[in-house]
């Protein structure tokens, strides 16, 4: 497949650059025997530095497993992950621990990944504390500026997740993953499950934080219209590949795959001229 | 027509530990005809799921139902006995939940799982409920009944799982179906389908159906009417049509307005921001005077802080709360 990127033109250097990633489960069956399931097959694509990449597709397409490989929080069976010019599937772990803090990942549920029974100030410190070479003071100082920069309140630093509505929990996880300034967030659905408004205002601060911060992103959704929103490029998944990928804009408008036409088809829209009407 | 569904005044409201009341339905009235399909419309703690648990009176321990009245098929189910509402439940009102791989039983067959629910409401013989089930499995899944009646919930997919607890909620042939969020953890695909199996059921079954969601989106070309809830209170209500694309609430307004929606980026990938509603939700809980959305409102005016705004007619059975057109 030919990938088609701004990047191409530019002879820039991508920040995230994955090539012929592969990652296969092995799963046994109630009867003993082996059954391969490859959920990753050969994924190649790379995102510029300060770029939003949105990785689309349905359910089981592999979108989250990709999340979960750059994140080495599972390690591909074969492919490499370049970041900043390095392979991170083939380094040391101890140099790759080095690497780790500039990939963050946000979750779709912040109810789940979140530490019920932690302030969120001491949610906030724990990166911080973990990583060492802070002072106390300056940690505190560091928590309360990260507040403001995903506009919560340091008054509510002593408070619990469950004090905080869906959308302020979101903004704590972007904060959390904020802390060891990481050059790119990987965020798995992590709008889908906020109600339409705080989606809106989650996706307003992941633009400004683009903004200001220069942040990348990758951005794994079923939801094409957000992605049209937020993203400069679009990969479109299907059964562990990437199908298609270019600009959001012509995807959406062209689209060249059979996958990428169903999964417009399947949008939920308010227009009616874009969605035709359910058939019974 | 004579309406299926009759909801008058419904107050509805929770007790939290410390002994603080949180209203959380505050004088909800609708009506619902038979095959209609109603979209209500709401955030997390606007009341939308009181809704469908109130009606069943299925609320948690720790809910009230104050005052109002539930009519269904001639009968106040508030005031129903438990024995009458046994009867009721899952045969003439069935509720379709959110999460079908947490509402299906994980070591049952789902056929079983379909048979349990015809036969705690049938006394027929156990072989007529085994024909009648696979009657139910061969409507939903034409094309493999039944491998999929045979398997475990974990060895089925999430649209399909979602097509059991369907399979479940219409066994016995029921008049009304609610369903909470019922495509919420399904992705958009799957949702487009689930949507088309509901509305074939519509036509097939005569069902009328109470369809409570947060996506504006999911309703259009599908309900035929919209309620949407802010703060336990209805803003606006009227023709899916109508609501959705030339919206008068300003609560409504800003909903859609917030959604992304068309597919463009104009500005030459300068990306531009959402427009939003200031503020969140927490300022609806605090009991005040006057308009539960006045706090986050652009348009208030002198009145809305005073009062709360009765629901104004605009015609074609669209209502709307709102000073703005009157009251």
């Amino acid at each position: 497949m030919e990938v088609e990127t701004s990047l191409s033109g530019q002879g820039m250097q991508p920040l995230l650059k994955v090539e012929k990633l592969v990652k296969s489960y092995e799963r046994k069956n109630i009867a003993g025997s082996r059954e391969k399931l490859l959920a990753l097959d050969g994924v190649s694509f790379a995102v510029a530095e300060g770029t939003t990449l949105a990785v689309v597709g349905e359910s089981g397409s592999g979108k989250s497993t990709l999340g979960l490989c750059i994140t080495c929080l599972e390690s591909p069976t074969s492919g490499s992950i370049w970041f900043e010019g390095r392979d991170i599937v083939a380094l040391a772990e101890s140099e790759r621990r080095r690497l780790r803090p500039q990939i963050q990942l946000i979750f779709q549920d912040p109810s789940n990944s979140l530490n019920p029974r932690w302030s969120l100030e001491e949610i906030l410190l724990e990166p911080l504390t973990l990583q060492g070479g802070l002072k106390r003071e300056e940690t505190k100082q560091r928590a309360a500026a990260l507040m403001a920069q995903v506009g919560l309140s340091s008054d509510m630093l002593q408070r619990l997740p469950a004090q905080l509505s869906g959308g302020q929990r979101q903004r704590l996880a972007i904060a959390r993953a904020l802390a060891l300034e990481p050059k790119i967030l990987i965020l798995d659905e992590a709008l889908s499950a906020l109600d339409c408004s705080v989606q809106a205002q989650i996706a307003n601060l992941l633009v400004e934080l683009q903004r200001t911060l220069g942040m990348t992103y990758l951005f794994i959704t079923h939801d094409l219209a957000m992605a049209a929103h937020i993203a400069d490029e679009i990969a479109v998944m299907n059964r562990g590949r990437v199908a298609e990928q270019g600009p959001a804009q012509k995807v959406l408008r062209q689209p060249r795959e059979q996958i990428t036409r169903q999964l417009l088809a399947a949008m939920p829209s308010l227009e009616p001229a874009v969605r035709p009407p359910v058939e019974s | 027509m004579v309406p299926i569904l009759e909801v008058q005044d419904l107050h509805v409201s929770y007790s939290s530990s410390g002994g603080a009341s949180q209203s959380a339905l505050a004088g909800v009235s609708f009506q619902l005809m038979p095959k209609e399909i109603l979209g209500v419309l709401g955030e997390s703690g606007s009341g939308k799921s009181t809704i469908a648990t109130s009606l069943l009176k299925l609320i948690p321990s720790n809910g009230n139902i104050s005052r109002g009245s539930v009519f269904f098929e001639g009968k106040d189910l508030l005031r129903a006995s438990a024995g009458e509402l046994e009867q009721i439940r899952g045969k003439r009102i069935s509720l379709v939940y959110q999460e079908p791989s947490v509402a299906l039983h994980p070591t049952i067959r789902t056929g079983e799982q379909v048979f349990r629910v015809l036969a705690a409401h049938e006394s027929a013989a156990k072989s007529t409920l085994r024909k009648k089930t696979q009657r139910v499995f061969a409507s939903l899944f034409p094309e493999e009944a039944d491998r999929i009646s045979k398997s475990y919930p974990h060895q089925l997919s999430g649209g399909q799982q979602q097509r059991i607890l369907i399979a479940q909620a219409i066994a016995c042939g029921p008049s009304l179906l609610i369903a909470d969020e019922p495509t919420a953890s399904l992705d958009p695909t799957t949702q487009r389908e689930i949507l088309g199996v509901f509305r074939t059921l519509r036509e097939e079954l005569a069902l009328a159906m109470i369809f409570i969601t947060h996506n504006p989106a999911l309703l259009a070309g599908f309900a035929d009417r919209v309620m949407v809830l802010y703060g336990g209170r209805i803003a606006e209500m009227g023709p899916a049509r109508t609501v959705l694309s030339s919206p008068k609430h300003p609560y409504t307004r800003a909903l859609l307005q917030s959604m992304p929606q068309n597919l463009e980026n104009d500005n030459n990938g300068r990306k531009t921001k959402l427009p939003v509603i200031a503020g969140d939700f927490s300022a609806a809980q605090v009991p005040r005077e006057g308009c539960v959305f006045e706090p986050r409102c652009q348009e208030r005016m002198e009145d809305c802080r005073k009062r709360e705004p009765a629901p104004i007619n605009l015609g074609e059975c669209h209502t709307v709360c709102c000073f703005k057109y009157g009251g």
